[in-house]
């Protein structure tokens, strides 16, 4: 149980922290603090367990059908990682509490990084593959948020834009490449993922799943070709670089190829593509790096270097080369990170990052100063550092791949050219900022930092030593115990000692040694290479250009399709459809016809058909008469309440039926505001273009209603007519759909009714238009108060229609009628008040804020579906109950009728709320039709 | 009885489609009328036509029409009505905010006859 709480107590922190932050900087720094602790502590009853071998599973269904649930696992290789995650967390949250300036509030930072900490430790924590890529994508988003924290900066959005488009594209390719390795595998859990590495690799999809999965892990551990974006994202604040782009976010990629590692590794296209792009991010990483003359960018760039080279030991898909691999992974984030820190510290003292500038810093701050030499020399690969162990069985283990191969001493030769500009780099970071004259023109006069901040370097530094010193006591077991989970076999013997006698990794290094001190002695000449070379290939100009382009075209495509004009979108949609349709019946080999028995026509449906057809043809041919028009498809209205009549449909025909109502009176308001007549604008060829496309459309839909209508029908219904009266307890099976069967649905539609009503209202809110003066024809607007007669009348039956609507409503269940029904009918009698009386006699008897009866509704209809998860049942589930009334009789009660209920005031609320906006309008342009029996038309 | 369903269902959208093309927004309005009926009939049609059996349980029938497709479309009614009436109101603020009713992109063009109302 406690695998879910580590990963939800930052997020929760997340919140927290945020919150808090206005009561002070620091008590967001302490809650921050606290959190990342509480998630370590409530690791920790599970750590033991990996380093006996076990794997602690915890799992909660989700969607089990679609194979994606809560799942998660903790074995060698997730608790390095969430360890790595959670410890140097909190060192940086540490670190960030000096770094950041006074002025700003830390809630942001802090809420942003516990965040992104929860994203990653989901990431490394999960047993489902699914999950876990929810997670992954949630690393992009929070890492794009912490990179532009400085986000008045235009590099930082820059930066952050850049990290989001690489890492979101990745993701998206990830995706894709699991679901492949979910179907390969027939499972999304990793258990059985792992142990199906050999199907998966006989796969004849494997190939495209691998790069698939491959883009997904480069994007993120930027590897070549995607490299680029980890510099630029430096534009982050310091203890973000620290954090993410040392020890985590862009360790994700590399985890993944550790985590699929026994399913995918040893084909040689994983050789291959991980090798090759492995090698490639290796060497530029490590040419470039040299010449950066920005604290930071160095370090970035070496990160790159770096990545490439875990990537490439992966890539040798040897056992040994993963317990090296496995080994630099720890190593870098425990030297990069305090290298990362180091260099904050700097920029925080001196004001500046440049290495030309930035010299002798040994007599301003020599503690700082010890603790960046030793990071840096581990950096290097320099012998009683951690570094250096992991670098040596990197050399060996390239040496060992390649000697069976013609041109065998390519790569170990390579792999020794990039050891000497890391010695190089590491050389010129340390030689430059601390010794090498005095500083130039600092902004601020450097001094040690305080104390709190160098601690978490301290910390750091000392895991570098003590691991290089000491590695068969402190790293031993932690290699063992992870190696065991990547492999998912029991480790290689490998053996942790500094010294293994003259061998070719020792020549590697003290090649890789000399060779660094020598380019780094060489180095002036070379920065003048350098910068006559700069800008000739630049990957991030190839990326802006792309960017560039896609938005050219996408505007281009645009303004193409969108010119402003509905018409021709609606067009487009329509010839789109017209042409896959034709594509996707022409040659089907299935006929327009079906099997099923057709019912016999009789000569009422007959008429009523040319009827029907009639009413729609002279609503079109009268369309620019728009009254006229309106009054006709009022009658179509009614005429579709038969057809459902006919059709065994009763529920349907009473709900057109007031719908109906409702519509046509609206749009009659409506139309108050609007011209009363079209103008005649289409010129003769267009309308012909309409009426052939109107009518292929025409055809195509009722050729379609053809095709369906005469095939045999095989439908889910059984279940629910079976159900119905047991399960629901109502003989009206729409009914029983509508509030029990489907009740989420229904849920789901008056809240879109409500939203509806909601926007209506926020459109309409302070509208104020011109009203009529006149009709089309040039007759003046009639002035008359409502007639006495028909508002007497229409008072004396609003008891009789809303006693109408309670039965309609009572009865829903079990006989036609039901929420929706009762609602409208209700409405349609409310609506005929102020149709009849007026809006002001109207509004003195009924709250025109319809609002708070359409929140009562949903929160009814909520309420009741979350009752049921009260006594333990799934949401919304009914029951019911017969109880017996004196005089009534027999009477059921059930809770659906309370969903119906929250139903009925919600139809109720939303279609009064629309129609009393529009009254209210008509208020406001005719203030002397209110009732008061002023006959004085207004001035 | 099919053939005449396909017919009517045909000419509503036909007649909608075509109103959905003109240039005011009145008469979008009229076509997605049309269209909404054609759509509702047509999901009404899934569950086949049945003359004199409506879902409604009694213990001496024994044959009943497909109720699902009924549900989908009495919510679907309710639906569409909210739908024109939020597109009615987009009329309405679009010609306060714009000062014509065009949906042709052709916006100063007629603006000047509006005064025709």
């Amino acid at each position: 149980m406690n695998l879910p709480l580590v990963i939800l107590i930052p997020f929760v922190g997340a919140v927290l922290t945020g919150w808090v932050s206005h009561f002070g900087r620091m008590k967001s720094a302490w809650t921050a603090g606290v959190v990342t602790l509480l998630a370590l502590l409530c690791l920790a009853p599970s750590a033991p367990a990996p380093f006996a071998g076990n794997t602690v599973l915890w799992h909660l269904d989700w969607m089990p059908a679609v194979g994606l649930n809560l799942a998660f696992r903790l074995d060698g290789l997730g608790l390095l990682f969430a360890a790595m995650i959670l410890g140097i967390g909190l060192l940086v949250i540490l670190y960030a509490r000096y770094y950041l300036p006074e002025r700003d509030g830390l809630g942001r930072f802090y809420a942003y990084l516990l965040f992104f900490m929860g994203s990653m430790l989901g990431i490394v924590l999960s047993e489902n593959v699914i999950l876990m890529l929810i997670f992954w994508e949630l690393t992009s988003l929070s890492s794009f948020l912490l990179i532009s924290y400085s986000y008045r900066k235009p590099e930082s959005r820059r930066g952050a834009r850049m990290a989001l488009t690489v890492t979101g594209m990745g993701g998206l390719a990830l995706l894709g490449g699991l679901l492949l390795l979910g179907e390969m595998a027939g499972s999304y859990d990793l258990s059985v993922i792992l142990t199906q590495g050999a199907a998966v690799r006989a796969d004849p999809l494997y190939t495209p799943m691998l790069v698939l999965i491959l883009l997904g892990a480069f994007t993120k551990s930027a590897q070549f070709p995607f490299h680029f974006w980890l510099p630029h994202a430096m534009a982050a604040p310091t203890p973000v670089s620290a954090y993410l782009h040392s020890a985590t976010m862009v360790k994700a990629g590399i985890f993944l190829l550790a985590r699929l590692f026994p399913v995918l590794s040893g084909t040689p296209e994983w050789t291959w593509l991980v090798i090759g792009a492995g090698l490639t991010t290796l060497l530029i990483g490590a040419g470039v790096a040299l010449f950066k003359h920005d604290l930071k960018g160095l370090l970035a760039y070496s990160t790159v270097s770096h990545l490439g080279l875990i990537t490439l030991l992966f890539g040798l898909s040897t056992p040994l080369a993963a317990v090296a691999g496995v080994f630099h992974i720890l190593n870098h984030a425990t030297f990069k990170a305090s290298l990362f820190m180091a260099a904050g510290i700097i920029d925080h003292e001196c004001g500046t990052r440049d290495m030309r500038r930035i010299n002798g810093l040994w007599k301003f701050m020599p503690y700082t100063a010890t603790l960046a030499m030793v990071a840096a020399a581990s950096m290097a690969g320099v012998p009683l550092f951690n570094g250096f162990l992991s670098k040596e069985m990197f050399f060996a283990e390239t040496a060992d791949f390649s000697s069976g191969f013609q041109y065998g001493w390519l790569l170990p030769s390579l792999v020794v050219a990039s050891g000497v500009m890391a010695v190089a780099y590491s050389l010129r970071f340390i030689h430059d900022v601390f010794f090498n004259g005095e500083p130039i023109d600092l902004p601020r006069t450097p001094h040690e930092p305080p104390f709190w901040m160098k601690v978490p370097v301290a910390v750091l530094v000392a895991i570098c030593l003590l691991v290089g010193i000491l590695p068969a006591l402190t790293v031993e077991p932690i290699l063992r115990m992870t190696v065991a989970s990547v492999l998912q076999d029991p480790p290689p013997a490998f053996d942790l000692a500094i010294w293994h006698g003259f061998g070719l990794p020792v020549f590697m290094s003290l090649v890789a040694l000399i060779g660094g001190l020598s380019v780094y002695a060489a180095r002036q000449p070379l920065f003048r290479l350098a910068a006559r070379m700069e800008g000739w290939i630049d990957a991030r100009a190839i990326y802006d250009w792309l960017l560039a382009e896609l938005q050219l075209f996408a505007g281009w495509l645009t303004r193409r399709l969108d010119n402003g004009s509905l018409q021709r979108l609606v067009l487009v949609l329509l010839l789109t459809v017209l042409v896959f349709g034709v594509l996707g019946s022409v040659g089907s080999g299935s006929p327009l016809t079906g099997t099923r028995t057709i019912l016999p026509i009789d000569g009422v449906s007959l008429t009523m058909t040319a009827g029907l057809i009639l009413v729609t043809l002279v609503t079109v041919a009268l369309h620019r008469r728009r009254f006229t028009a309106l009054v006709v498809v009022g009658a179509l209205g009614l005429l579709m309440a038969l057809i459902f009549v006919k059709f065994s449909a009763p529920d349907l025909a009473l709900t057109q039926l007031s719908v109906e109502i409702v519509t046509i009176v609206l749009l009659l308001l409506a139309l108050y505001f609007l011209p009363q007549r079209g103008p005649d604008e289409s010129s003769r060829a267009r309308r012909w273009r309409d009426a052939v496309v109107a009518g292929l459309a025409g055809f195509g839909a009722g050729a379609l209603t053809w095709a369906i209508l005469t095939r045999p029908l095989e439908s889910i219904s059984e279940y629910f007519i079976a159900n119905s009266l047991p399960g629901g307890g109502g003989s009206n099976v729409v009914n029983v759909i509508l509030v029990d069967f489907r009740g989420f649905d229904t849920l789901g539609e008056i809240t879109v009714l409500a939203l509806a009503g909601l926007g209506i209202h926020a459109m309409l809110y302070g509208l104020r238009m011109p009203g009529l003066r006149q009709d089309a024809d040039g007759r003046p607007w009639n002035w008359d108060t409502h007639p006495t007669i028909m508002a007497a009348l229409a008072r004396l039956l609003l008891p009789l229609a809303l006693l109408v609507s309670v039965f309609i409503f009572l009865r829903g269940h079990n006989e036609p009628g039901g929420g929706f029904i009762a609602g409208l009918i209700t409405a349609v009698a409310l609506i005929m008040q102020y149709l009849t009386n007026g809006v002001t006699w109207t509004h003195r008897r009924l709250s025109s804020n319809m609002l708070p009866l359409i929140g009562a509704g949903l929160l009814i209809a909520t309420l009741t579906g979350l009752g049921s998860l009260v006594f333990g049942h799934p949401f919304l589930t009914s029951s019911f109950t017969h109880v017996h009334w004196p005089i009534v009789g027999d009477f059921e009660l059930a809770t659906a009728m309370l969903f119906d209920l929250g139903v009925y005031l919600v139809v109720v609320g939303a279609t009064l709320l629309i129609l009393i906006h529009l009254g209210l309008m008509h208020r406001a342009t005719h203030p002397g039709v209110d009732g008061s029996r002023s006959n004085k038309e207004p001035a | 009885m099919e053939a005449l369903m396909s017919l009517i269902v045909g000419v509503l959208t036909a007649g909608g489609v075509y109103l959905l093309l003109r240039a005011r927004t009145f008469s979008v309005v009229l076509g997605l009328t049309l269209l909404t009926y054609a759509v509702n009939l047509f999901l009404f049609a899934s569950g086949r036509l049945t003359i004199g059996a409506p879902p409604i349980l009694d213990p001496e029938l024994s044959r009943y029409t497909d109720p699902l497709p009924q549900a989908l479309v009495l919510t679907a009614i309710v639906i569409s009505f909210a739908m024109t009436a939020f597109v009615i109101m987009l009329a309405l603020r679009a010609r306060a905010e714009l000062g014509n009713d065009h949906v042709d992109g052709r916006a100063s063009a007629g603006a000047s006859k509006e005064s025709e109302a």
